[in-house]
């Protein structure tokens, strides 16, 4: 389920059946039931619009990168290497070359511009030409008249290597060779805030380990690249991020970014970064190469060796509170295992150092993080990277030192919540709405679900499923709470800003945003944001590509933000434009007339107009910029302003566990959040069913697993997502809408937070069913099952 | 691709182009041509071969065709026959895989987590072979598995003989979720009342299910045939501990494996054989309940 995690605010789960208003969430505002007579609305802010696309993806007309075609592709494969670390003696293609039917192979011989790209840093090779560093690293690239040719061809190449011992404890990589010449620290936080002295009369201590959970998204990587008649090439693929990837495309290409253009094609589901940028690369240098159009489709082991990973983190705590359990200072040790490359792990250790106490009140902290270099596979952007580790970590401090006061984890949990007005550990005022205490309030007092003995009518789904091994006797329950918090929009000083434009022409409105729609409902939101502001229901969003304005990746739920306030306020100048001439006729300000339906009127509905007839044929056009206010990096005591919005969660998971074969099921998740206000009810619900449904995967399955750097079975038999029978009951039992001043439309992005907290709540609610520690995610069956 | 409509002209369309590789349900076959791994140069399909998708009753056996689906298995009608069977079928993956996937697909794939093959170990199953020239030999599952006799060229598998022994058998599966997954470790159980014998399989452990002799000899010795047929449930967790302990044997010091103390197992091993002392205990006392 959790691959489909970006399908599901895409498609299917929009017309969920008694999600919208009106749902046991909505009680946060007291809404007052409108008037029998007047139908409810059907399009603009805060309805349950459905996808325009939901339609051809459950019908399978939508076309992704991998059903792109082409007049005269090619097919091309990539060569990868088959060790974590070795030395590349040598690379001879010629074999693969004489192959029938091979047009062209590439290596990093044939890359014309610069050798390596990545995120920040330009640290990783196109190819590699020297050393490997990961297990699935590229090493070559093959076009050829059919698929099998191309892959025929790439495993024909013959590459000596040298093979070297990997470094896959990220704990011996300060003291290992360096693996690159950038040596293996890619960043160090010592965060320090207040009084290094202080000591708690009670200290818990704890050692927690995360796995590496893969996006899995549903559709692997895809890409077609077309070369252009003035030497340039087009790359359509689903890019998350297009501009970037043009920048860094043209860079290796040794071509201006005017002469590559990246057309994002439909999305098949994106928890990050979705593309690995190697591929699109790759493909476009054969495109240039040969002349023609190449097309590759990974398959799904290419893609868990090739993409980002959530970073596999160790972590070492000590809280130390007073007697009454209010904290007092918190010590933490946290390291990141980044992989060969360092991608965006130099924002995931900010995120993680910065959150390492949670969303509570923290006198003095002292937090060391480290962000490492191993021969592991790649990790980088992965929904709430840096906040998920650290919240499985924070919370289970927090159970342990209820556990040693004798208090209910929920009430050591409300003494300590932080509020609007509290200081981060990072020293930053958290000013905008924090109601924790609120959120946990509602998790806490929300019904508990029924026993099984309790309610004999229905089935009772025992760990392991139906026909399964589960025994009744030996199923313990158990609950457990996570409170969470990650940031929105890039941090540390990141230019955040979008640009989208807005057209109305007939009864139709269209906007062209280069922000993508991963999935997420970003088109959704922005059709609803021009039918409030415009009252024309008819909106259109243009497929995006690099021609138009950059808008940043669609990561760190920023496209509602920054995009969302883009569109709004173009839409607003749109507005302007077309009132402002009926304004004057009818000598009122254009704040007098309201836009319904497509007809204009004054406050006193007097006077009345179409918007048609307000046009009178001109197409009127406005290109508007959000760019929320700036932040700072994090000093050198890691401190400084560097975060734009938190968003906060609190979620019950309710466990059964089989404590014999340590089989566990997750019954119920009980959600509260922070939204600031819902857009849009039915998507917000399905993009906080598949956050919790990712980290339900994370907490007890999923875990792309190495053996000395090698990945093990890149496969989804092995690498277990949760079905639909893993997918707990999921209640969404209050969201709190308390607008953010400072977010276009008081609006907080909804999918990052509950994939944050859920690992957290569950492995509490398996650590009260079996009394076992449970520091390691995903939690592993010898240690749910209680001891013999 | 041939689609021969009788065992026989199956045989023979093999015979006729020994490298072409038979498909039924192609729940594994395809998989691994759609990846590339395998490129036969021919299929001969054998879903439109009629004989062997149902079963008939032979002197006191049940003569299933090797092309029955999972889906089928899983029927009431078959469960009230071969109970452990048709649970097994029940847990053999989705509906997609259970529509498609077939018994004699499960024993030719002979994968470690086929599900049906610890419970075709526990009832002493054997299998029809088909050869070319209407030629058939019978040989017992555990020994195709074991490796001792294999298919030879242009053979088939065209039917398993599976004793009726009207008594209760189970079958249980630790898996790693809830929704359908391969197994970590299986066990059938299946009472032969006639015999006086429990016999007990464990799959997913080793290559090929694992008869714990030894235990089995020891249970049924303890057990009243003629009289209600329970055991106290010490002895069910005696026995439990008994085929875990068989077949998950602690190493030879010679063996052991760096970093455990000599003699002792890693932790994830030491569950596994937990988990297969529970699935054992579990699948007897639920046969005896």
């Amino acid at each position: 389920m959790t691959g489909m995690g970006g399908m599901a605010g895409m498609g299917g789960m929009e017309g969920m059946a008694g999600m919208g208003d009106g749902g046991p969430g909505s009680v946060a505002t007291a809404s007052v039931p409108p008037p029998a007579a007047v139908e409810p609305p059907t399009h603009g802010i805060g309805v349950s619009l459905p996808s325009a696309d939901a339609a051809a993806k459950a019908q399978g007309t939508f076309p992704y990168a991998a059903d792109l075609w082409a007049e005269g592709l090619l097919w091309a494969a990539v060569l990868r290497a088959p060790h974590p670390h070795a030395r590349i003696l040598s690379i001879d293609t010629s074999a693969a070359a004489r192959m029938p039917g091979v047009r062209a192979i590439v290596t990093h011989a044939d890359v014309p511009g610069d050798a390596a790209h990545g995120r920040g840093i330009a640290d990783r090779p196109v190819f590699a030409s020297d050393l490997v560093r990961h297990h699935g690293e590229p090493i070559a690239a093959v076009a050829a008249d059919h698929p099998d040719t191309a892959r025929l061809a790439a495993a024909a190449i013959a590459v000596e290597y040298e093979v070297l011992e990997p470094v896959t404890d990220p704990e011996q990589a300060f003291s290992a060779e360096p693996l690159h010449p950038d040596g293996n620290l890619i960043r160090h936080i010592p965060l320090r805030f207040g009084d290094p002295d202080v000591t708690g009369e009670v200290i818990v201590e704890g050692l927690y380990r995360i796995g590496r959970q893969d996006p899995a998204p549903i559709g692997a990587e895809a890409g077609l690249a077309v070369p252009r008649p003035d030497g340039g090439v087009e790359i359509y693929t689903a890019s998350t991020d297009p501009h970037a990837d043009r920048d860094l495309a043209a860079a290796c290409f040794g071509l201006t970014p005017e002469h590559v253009k990246v057309v994002v094609t439909g999305v098949p589901g994106a928890m990050g970064d979705r593309e690995d940028a190697g591929t699109q690369l790759a493909l476009g240098l054969l495109a240039l190469r040969t002349g023609h159009p190449v097309k590759l489709a990974a398959t799904r082991e290419e893609s868990f060796l090739s993409h980002a990973h959530r970073h596999p983190t160790l972590l070492r705590y000590r809280h130390h509170a007073d007697a009454e359990g209010k904290l007092l200072k918190v010590e933490a040790q946290i390291l990141l295992d980044a992989g060969a490359y360092a991608d965006s792990s130099a924002e995931a250790l900010a995120a993680a150092v910065a959150f390492a106490c949670g969303p509570y009140v923290v006198p003095h902290a002292f937090v060391e993080g480290w962000a490492v270099r191993t021969n592991n596979p790649p990790s980088g952007h992965v929904r709430g990277e840096g906040a998920m580790q650290v919240c499985a970590a924070y919370e289970g401090q927090m159970d342990k030192l209820a556990a040693k006061l004798g208090l209910d984890p929920a009430e050591l949990r409300m003494r300590n919540v932080m509020a609007t007005g509290d200081l981060l550990p990072t020293g930053q005022t958290v000013t905008c709405p924090a109601p924790v205490a609120e959120l946990l309030r509602a998790v806490r007092d929300y019904p508990l679900p029924a026993l099984p003995m309790d309610d004999p009518e229905d089935d009772w789904l025992l760990p392991g499923g139906p026909d399964g091994a589960g025994e009744p006797g030996a199923v313990r329950r158990g609950v457990g709470y996570g409170l969470g918090m990650v940031h929105m929009l890039g941090a540390e000083g990141a230019d955040e800003v979008s640009t989208a434009t807005v057209k109305v022409s007939g009864s139709v409105a269209t906007v062209i945003c280069a922000a993508v729609e991963t999935g997420q409902g970003f088109s959704t939101l922005a059709r609803q944001i021009v039918q409030e502001v415009l009252g024309i229901e008819d909106v259109y969003i243009a497929p995006v590509d690099t021609d138009q304005p950059p808008c940043g990746p669609a990561a760190h739920s920023r496209h509602t933000w920054v995009s969302g306030g883009a569109v709004e306020r173009a839409a607003r100048m749109v507005r302007t434009q077309l009132l402002q001439p009926l304004a004057h006729q009818f000598g009122m300000s254009t704040e007098l007339l309201s836009i319904a339906d497509g007809k204009i009127t004054s406050y006193d509905g007097v006077l009345s107009t179409t918007v048609a007839e307000a046009l009178d044929g001109k197409e009127l056009w406005a290109t508007a910029q959000c760019r929320p206010h700036p932040t700072e990096p994090l000093d050198d005591s890691g401190q400084g302003d560097a975060f734009v919005g938190i968003a906060f969660c609190a979620v019950r998971a309710v466990v059964d566990v089989d404590v014999e074969l340590g089989s566990v099921r997750v019954v119920e998740m009980a959600v509260a959040q922070d939204v600031g206000r819902i857009l849009n009810p039915a998507q917000a619900r399905a993009r906080i069913e598949a956050g919790i449904t990712q980290g339900v995967g994370a907490a007890l399955t999923e875990n792309l697993r190495t053996n000395a750097g090698q990945v093990r079975r890149p496969n989804l038999t092995a690498y277990a997502l949760p079905t639909a029978l893993d997918a707990p009951d999921i209640h969404i039992v209050k969201l709190v809408e308390e607008r953010d001043v400072v977010a276009p439309f008081g609006a907080k992005a909804i999918s990052a937070v509950p994939v944050v907290t859920s690992p957290a709540a569950v492995a509490a609610a398996v650590r009260a069913a079996t009394g076992r520690p449970v520091n390691r995610l995903p939690i592993r069956p010898q240690t749910a099952a209680a001891p013999e | 691709m041939t689609l021969p409509g009788s065992l026989d002209e199956a045989v023979a369309a093999l015979a006729a182009m020994p490298t072409a590789v038979p498909v039924a349900g192609g729940t594994d076959l395809m998989a691994a041509v759609n990846s590339g791994l395998l490129r036969p140069a021919g299929l001969v399909g054998l879903g439109r071969i009629n004989e062997i998708r149902g079963w008939q009753y032979q002197d006191g056996a049940a003569l299933l065709g090797a092309g029955l689906t999972h889906a089928r298995m899983g029927r009431p009608d078959f469960a009230a026959l071969i109970p452990a069977l048709a649970t097994a079928a029940r847990s053999a993956g989705p509906p997609q895989i259970r529509n498609a996937g077939t018994l004699g697909g499960n024993i030719a794939s002979a994968q470690p987590t086929g599900d049906a093959l610890p419970v075709l170990a526990a009832l002493e199953a054997s299998l029809v072979i088909a050869g070319p020239g209407g030629a058939r030999r019978e040989i017992p599952v555990g020994r195709l598995l074991a490796g001792l006799d294999l298919l030879r060229p242009g053979e088939l598998i065209g039917y398993v003989r599976v004793p009726l022994l009207h008594a209760p058998q189970t079958f249980l599966k630790a898996t790693a979720r809830t929704g359908p997954s391969r197994a970590v470790a299986s066990v059938a159980v299946v009472l032969d009342p006639a015999r006086r014998s429990v016999r007990c399989a464990v799959g997913a452990v080793a290559p090929m299910p694992l008869r714990p002799f030894d235990a089995e000899n020891w249970v049924s010795s303890l057990i009243d045939w003629d009289g209600e047929r329970t055991l106290a449930p010490e002895a069910l967790t005696a026995f439990g501990d008994y085929v875990g302990a068989a077949c998950i044997p602690d190493p030879a010091p010679a063996v052991t494996l760096e970093g455990t103390e000599p003699g002792t197992l890693p932790p994830a091993v030491l569950h596994l054989r937990r988990t297969v002392a529970t699935l054992a205990r579990r699948a007897l006392g639920r046969a005896l309940a």
